[in-house]
């Protein structure tokens, strides 16, 4: 018989809001027709998607022909990405991007240089924070049409000195793009970029959205074939009534945003004191200060991540890991890489609005048993 | 040179790193082992696990048997 179920891994997907479910299920009766159309049920679908824009628009302190929708977070990444470097490729050809970027950032810059482009990864240190010194020499360096940065960590959950990166971008001349996939909806924004993404199933909207806002002036040109929808900026008809659940539960997470994270803050702190303490041999990675209020992630020394996170499912617990095992390219986390940790036997736990103390309890009182009986079975014990 | 060499090759994670959290005690002080490993996870781990543990990672080094580690005993 299985323990019940403690979903850990609202960094993947948060489980969906239940003002998400509500504003997608209305949407279906009445958001189906193409907004694009003159007829009255176009209309009432324009009305919808108009009133979604400048709900997601006035969380993100934008201006409403600033957001597109796209069809994933991923999308969303690749044109910010892509279309960040075609707008500027009479300026130069490289890209500028943190060692600890997503893969979506990481796959677009891998595509802009087998088309011929360069990309500059840019180091971080052993708690992922980037390396501002080493960061301003590359976006100054000539030829730069563009430098990308994470808001914070998906991984380990640092949150990055945006600040001070955007300073450096704006007076080098090079637009800032925004990976604030892990903030929105959660954490206040950081103020000096040109290009953000966003994914609604991080914040607890449905999955299948993605956010791209382009700021005005921006120099962004579509990577796509062309199309007239959202601005030009994603090809395609919008899934409108995930779109419309997306800015109903964005509006919610964020007016929430504050109080959630006050919540699960000292939660991720106790994680983070307990599990250091009560398992032997644990590296707790990320900054212990500068980090989202919902994420913390762990390494055990000698134990097998992937039977690591499978004992854990077989107690309940659904969590993440960085771990090569656990990868279908058999690679480790390129954010443990790049911060120089402990890559195997690596969970990330992640907190959402319905993540109770019991939980992480429970969690907390398991884990080192889980631990120590995966390391009986391989031996290890006292190495 | 390396006064021995563990042979790792065709293990996963975390298995390079326990044979040499096995071996490295058993050696006297200021031994060189070069542990030979193709999971590219050995690249992070044999590091981290050197710095955890108070041994000196001296480099990798990529030879005709593939990339390998270096670490002396310190201590």
């Amino acid at each position: 018989m299985s323990a019940s179920p403690v979903y850990l891994d609202a960094a993947t997907a948060a489980p969906m809001h239940p003002v998400a479910r509500q504003a997608l299920l209305a949407a279906f009766d009445d958001g189906w027709a193409d907004p694009g159309k003159l007829y009255s049920q176009a209309r009432r679908a324009r009305q919808l998607l108009d009133a979604a824009r400048e709900a997601t628009a006035l969380t993100l302190g934008v201006r409403a022909d600033e957001v597109s929708f796209t069809p994933s977070g991923t999308t969303a990444a690749h044109g910010a990405v892509l279309g960040g470097l075609a707008g500027r490729r009479r300026v130069g050809s490289t890209l500028v991007h943190s060692a600890i970027e997503h893969s979506a950032v990481l796959h677009a810059s891998e595509r802009h240089v087998a088309a011929g482009g360069t990309a500059t990864g840019v180091p971080v240190d052993r708690v992922g924070r980037l390396d501002v010194t080493a960061w301003s020499a590359a976006v100054r360096a000539p030829g730069v049409a563009l430098a990308a940065l994470i808001t914070a960590s998906h991984e380990v959950g640092t949150v990055q000195p945006v600040a001070e990166a955007a300073a450096v971008c704006a007076e080098a001349g090079v637009p800032l793009y925004v990976d604030a996939a892990q903030s929105v909806g959660r954490v206040p924004l950081p103020a000096g970029w040109s290009v953000l993404s966003a994914s609604a199933h991080k914040w607890g909207g449905p999955p299948g959205v993605g956010v791209l806002a382009v700021r005005k002036g921006t120099r962004w040109e579509s990577p796509w074939p062309a199309d007239e929808r959202e601005g030009g900026r994603t090809p395609g008809v919008v899934n409108l009534p995930a779109v419309v659940a997306a800015a109903a539960s964005l509006r919610a997470a964020a007016a929430d945003a504050a109080a959630e994270a006050a919540r699960l803050a000292p939660l991720v702190d106790r994680i983070r004191a307990r599990v250091a303490a009560d398992v032997p041999d644990v590296e707790v990675v990320g900054d212990p200060v500068l980090r989202l209020p919902h994420l913390v992630t762990f390494s055990c020394l000698y134990v097998d991540g992937e039977a690591l996170l499978h004992a854990l499912d077989r107690r309940g617990f659904a969590v993440s890991s960085g771990s090569s095992c656990t990868s279908s390219t058999l690679r480790p986390s390129h954010v443990l890489e790049a911060m120089g940790v402990l890559s195997h036997g690596n969970v990330r736990v992640s907190l959402h609005r319905e993540t109770t103390e019991a939980d992480v309890e429970r969690f907390l009182g398991e884990l080192p048993g889980i631990v120590a009986e995966l390391r009986a079975d391989a031996g290890v014990v006292g190495l | 040179m390396p006064d021995e060499v563990i042979d790792c090759r065709g293990q996963r994670c975390p298995l390079p790193v326990i044979a040499a959290a096995r071996r490295l005690p058993q050696l006297p002080v200021g031994t060189v082992v070069r542990v030979l490993a193709d999971d590219p996870a050995a690249a992070v781990d044999l590091p981290a696990w050197c710095r955890m543990r108070g041994q000196e990672f001296l480099g990798s080094v990529k030879g005709p048997d593939g990339p390998a580690y270096d670490i002396r005993r310190r201590h």
